[in-house]
């Protein structure tokens, strides 16, 4: 497969020519994802997905140009676009140039049984989900993915890299409440439908019969799921270096704007990490600290922003990310040492929350989010969970609640999770417990 | 084409499925932005593919490849079968498909200019000239882009439908941002989704970027020193069109979805707070408020000729005189739902994607009002426009969005502009105080290229007819 891919790439930096810079990426796999809803299976797909993407510079006039047909022909038009635009292009005086010939780490996340996976392997995970809800309604999707991405550009970079990955993500509804199971891995073989099945019908039970309460400032203990949704702002607005340059971040390195008990890198090479080591631009990943003992320690870059502030890409750009420049794959926050259970121990009066739903950035600067909480959301008081409670909408800034002094635990509980904020990658993170959060709404207004 | 997807159909049929469809598309994607003067990014996509859907029992299956060939196409039918089969062995209730004619026919909408033929140049010089523009009148950032599609469509069924068409898209948007000390604020023209149709580059003249470019920037920077939006529990609204396109896109649009309230999307983008049991009886808003769901309105986004089940376009009532009385809906989910027809709403973002229920045209039917007369009528209230922010509940019933703009208004006369302008609300209580509505002149056919739904995601191209509106009694100016 990559001495196919890699021909494919020589075959179309060839036509391209000497006269230009050019790189290629061509991305091949098979997608499948499978859902139910009212417990059974009603939606099944699979794609067998090419993807060729172009982007050529000539004299600094940069164009890209994509398509999914790798005959002649395809690479032909591929070609001849890509070219005919950047030459009608300005020159781009932030035009970084291509990324010179260096390996990449040797990381490969893959499982044959994985890219290999067949339709029922993946209905046989929802089968164990839906009876393990023992008559709940159940609802959600099991998805496996292989692909294998071939990297070529004109100054003799070639690289290939492969992942797999496999999510299955589930509810079990009452008729009052949801709960919400959620497991991620390179291996299909990794997910037990039965187990995140019950731990959803477990959360739908517990969270029945919810009462409302009060808005207002609490303490929160949040889960791996809600605090890989706060990561994903922290990086898009924050440690994106695009943001940086333009005025838009909060980050200022060197400075402490987070708690000491919060540590942030991107790290493709993390154990439970997914992904290929290099980026859009062929640029090979390395473990990036962002956020060191609370200290501000670094950014996320493309080489464009790394060009027009002074710095080396750290191997993060986005193929058709656009204006919004680099964004991390493969961000791990640290762990801590409490278990979630000893963790709700230390809540005096706090909500624990399962997930956050339809988050949404009021000021990039400030990270102030609106949002609300779903799948589960209980009142605790002295350490113990004492009655669940309606699902409430926040307003709160990120920044300020990963702030210095409010974090007050980090879970032991580190958990890859699949589907990120902003699409890109997928991150892992523990449950942190926080000194205060701003409800500002009930569900019901 | 033809003879691919009908390949695929026999191959589904051969491998045990009751009924198949596949579409064959072709799709040229041309998208450029502009940065402070300069064009930043040029992107063309051509995709050509082929997705097939196979029913067994009350099992669907799907597969979609970029080969096209009959051999490959016989091979994306019986996997699309296989499929089935495996959906079959987690089964729900019995599935039945409501009856469509089975057409051979063919459609395009108008297009008075191709937008991929207008030269690259023009194009780009129109980007970097507005973002230059709105830089020299005080944009910290300045960013303008346009998209246009081309999409060419071949659809054959297990029941003998043979449809190709052929539909253009295109639009534009700019935005300026301005940095202050502790704060970001934006302009965007002539919305933050700019504006779209299913129109050719004609739109995009029509839309006057260079003449609203300088006007944009300076209201951003006047943003700054504007006073923050009141926190009121109880104001007069008035909202304008933009805004209310996204207002209608969010508490209605993706609230009337059939698959939806069938709890298909539970897991993921929600469900609905409406109830199938209440359509005909249940009050969604004041007299005033008409909702339509229109295929067939033309230049408008989410027209088309037929859906990616074969189903004409057509007008659906969605609320009439305030009542609830119709859904967004395709053959299976009009069937499960005991509705006699498909409502014709179902379409994929690309031959790779599975065909769903989809927004068209959903949106509201002008009333009496002008903006001024609205504006004159209220004693104490503010007026807000062009969306910033927002967030709404998975039953689609809490709300809570955030607008680039606001004037306050005094004494029904325009005041102070204020900025961080937010309101929040529950669907039908924020409905049911809708008071003036605008009229014709004041209708617009918005146009949103990014809806998002699905698992795989999907994106849908949708319209939004709309007007500005007054409510009463609305909760203003929430912060965190
Ligand atoms: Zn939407």
């Amino acid at each position: 497969m990559s001495d196919q891919l890699l021909d494919i790439c020589e075959r179309v930096l060839a036509r391209a020519g000497t006269n230009v810079e050019a790189e290629v990426t061509i991305t091949v796999g098979t997608d499948a994802l499978t859902r139910f809803a009212t417990s059974f299976i009603h939606q099944n797909v699979a794609d067998a997905a090419r993807r060729t993407h172009l982007r050529v510079a000539l004299d600094g006039r940069v164009a890209e140009s994509v398509g999914n047909q790798t005959d002649g022909d395809g690479i032909e038009r591929l070609v001849r676009s890509a070219i005919e635009a950047a030459a009608l292009r300005p020159i781009d005086p932030g035009w970084p140039g291509l990324a010179a010939p260096t390996s990449a780490p040797s990381v490969e996340h893959w499982d044959d049984a994985t890219a290999q996976a067949e339709p029922a392997e993946r209905a046989e995970r929802i089968g164990a989900f839906v009876r393990a809800a023992g008559g709940l309604e159940t609802a959600g999707f099991c998805s496996t993915a292989g692909e294998t991405v071939a990297f070529g550009n004109t100054l003799g970079q070639r690289l290939v890299g492969r992942t797999t990955s496999a999510i299955l993500d589930g509810i079990a509804r009452t008729t009052t409440s949801d709960g919400s199971g959620h497991a991620a891995s390179v291996r299909l073989a990794d997910l037990d439908g039965d187990a995140v099945g019950s731990e959803a019908t477990r959360r739908a039970r517990e969270s029945a019969e919810a009462g409302d309460l009060e808005p207002g400032r609490y303490e929160v203990l949040l889960s791996p799921s809600c605090v890989v949704n706060m990561l994903g702002f922290l990086a898009m607005h924050g440690f994106n270096a695009r943001a940086v340059e333009e005025g838009r971040s909060f980050a200022r390195i060197g400075e402490a704007q987070f708690d000491p008990s919060i540590s942030l890198a991107d790290d493709v090479a993390h154990p439970m990490a997914v992904g290929i080591p290099f980026d859009a631009e062929g640029t090979p990943k390395r473990r990036v600290e962002l956020v060191k003992q609370g200290i501000t320690s670094g950014l996320i870059h493309d080489r464009r922003t790394a060009k027009a502030l002074g710095a080396e890409s750290t191997g993060n750009a986005v193929s058709g990310a656009g204006p919004w420049g680099a964004l991390p794959a493969n961000l791990v926050m640290e762990g801590g040492s409490v278990s979630p259970e000893d963790l709700v121990g230390g809540v005096e009066l706090g909500l624990l929350v399962t997930d956050f739903w339809y988050t949404r950035i009021l000021d990039p600067r400030t990270q102030v989010v609106t949002g609300l909480t779903r799948n589960g959301v209980w009142l605790v008081e002295d350490g113990r969970i004492v009655r669940p409670v309606t699902n409430l909408r926040f307003t709160q800034s990120f920044l300020e609640a990963l702030g210095p002094g409010n974090v007050r635990g980090v879970g032991s509980d580190l958990t890859l999770v699949g589907g990120a904020t902003f699409g890109v990658g997928a991150h892992v993170a523990p449950s942190l417990h926080l000194a205060s959060w701003n409800f500002t709404g009930g569900a019901k207004g | 084409m033809f003879d691919y997807a009908e390949a695929a159909v026999e191959a589904a049929l051969a491998a045990g499925a009751r009924y198949a469809d596949a579409r064959v598309m072709d799709r040229r994607h041309e998208a450029m932005g502009a940065r402070n003067g300069e064009v930043e990014e040029l992107t063309q996509e051509a995709s050509v593919g082929m997705g097939v859907r196979a029913l067994i029992g009350s099992g669907w299956g799907f597969f979609s490849t970029s080969d096209l060939t009959t051999a490959s196409a016989r091979r994306a039918g019986a996997q699309a079968a296989a499929i089935a089969s495996a959906s079959a062995s987690v089964s729900g209730p019995a599935l039945e498909l409501t009856p469509v004619e089975a057409r051979q026919d063919t459609w395009a909408n108008d297009v008075r200019e191709d937008p991929l033929s207008v030269p690259l140049a023009e194009k780009g010089d129109l980007l970097s000239n507005v973002t230059r523009t709105m830089k020299e009148h005080g944009a910290d950032v300045a960013l303008a882009g346009y998209d246009a599609w081309d999409t060419t469509k071949w659809f054959a069924s297990s029941e003998g439908h043979r449809i190709g068409q052929h539909i253009v898209e295109c639009g534009a948007q700019m935005n300026a941002t301005v940095n202050g000390e502790r704060e970001t604020q934006r302009r965007s023209y002539p919305g933050i989704r700019g504006q779209y149709g299913t129109r050719g580059w004609e739109l995009v003249r029509e839309l006057d970027l260079p003449g609203n470019a300088a006007r944009i920037a300076e209201e951003a920077r006047q943003l700054l020193s504007a006073p923050e939006c009141p926190s009121r529990d109880v104001t007069d609204l008035i909202i304008g069109s933009e805004q209310m396109a996204l207002q209608i896109h969010e508490s209605v649009g993706h609230a009337v979805e059939l698959d939806r309230i069938l709890g298909w999307e539970a897991a993921f983008a929600g469900t609905s707070w409406l109830d199938l049991g209440r359509i005909g009886s249940l009050r969604f808003g004041s007299d005033l408020m008409n909702v339509t769901a229109d295929a067939t309105l033309p230049g408008a986004l989410g027209s088309f000729g037929y859906d990616d089940e074969g189903t004409p376009a057509h007008p659906v009532d969605i609320v009439r005189d305030g009542i609830w009385v119709g859904v967004l809906s395709g053959r299976d989910s009009a069937a499960l739902a005991g509705l006699r027809s498909s409502g014709g709403a179902v379409r994929a973002d690309g031959y790779n994607r599975l065909p769903m229920v989809r927004m068209t045209n959903v949106g509201l039917l002008p009333g009496t009002s002008s903006l001024e007369e609205m504006i004159a009528a209220t004693d104490d209230g503010i007026l807000m426009d062009t969306n910033r922010s927002w967030s709404i509940d998975d039953k689609r019933l809490n709300f809570q969005f955030g607008c680039e703009i606001g004037w306050e208004i005094k004494n029904g006369k325009r005041g102070r502009m204020i900025k961080n302008p937010t309101y929040t609300g529950i669907g039908p209580r924020f409905w049911g105080s809708l008071d003036m509505l605008g009229n014709e002149s004041e209708w617009t056919f918005w146009g949103t290229p990014n809806c998002g739904k699905g698992q795989p995601g999907q994106i849908g191209h949708t319209g939004h007819p709309s007007v500005p509106c007054r409510f009463r009694g609305v909760r203003v100016g929430v912060r965190g």
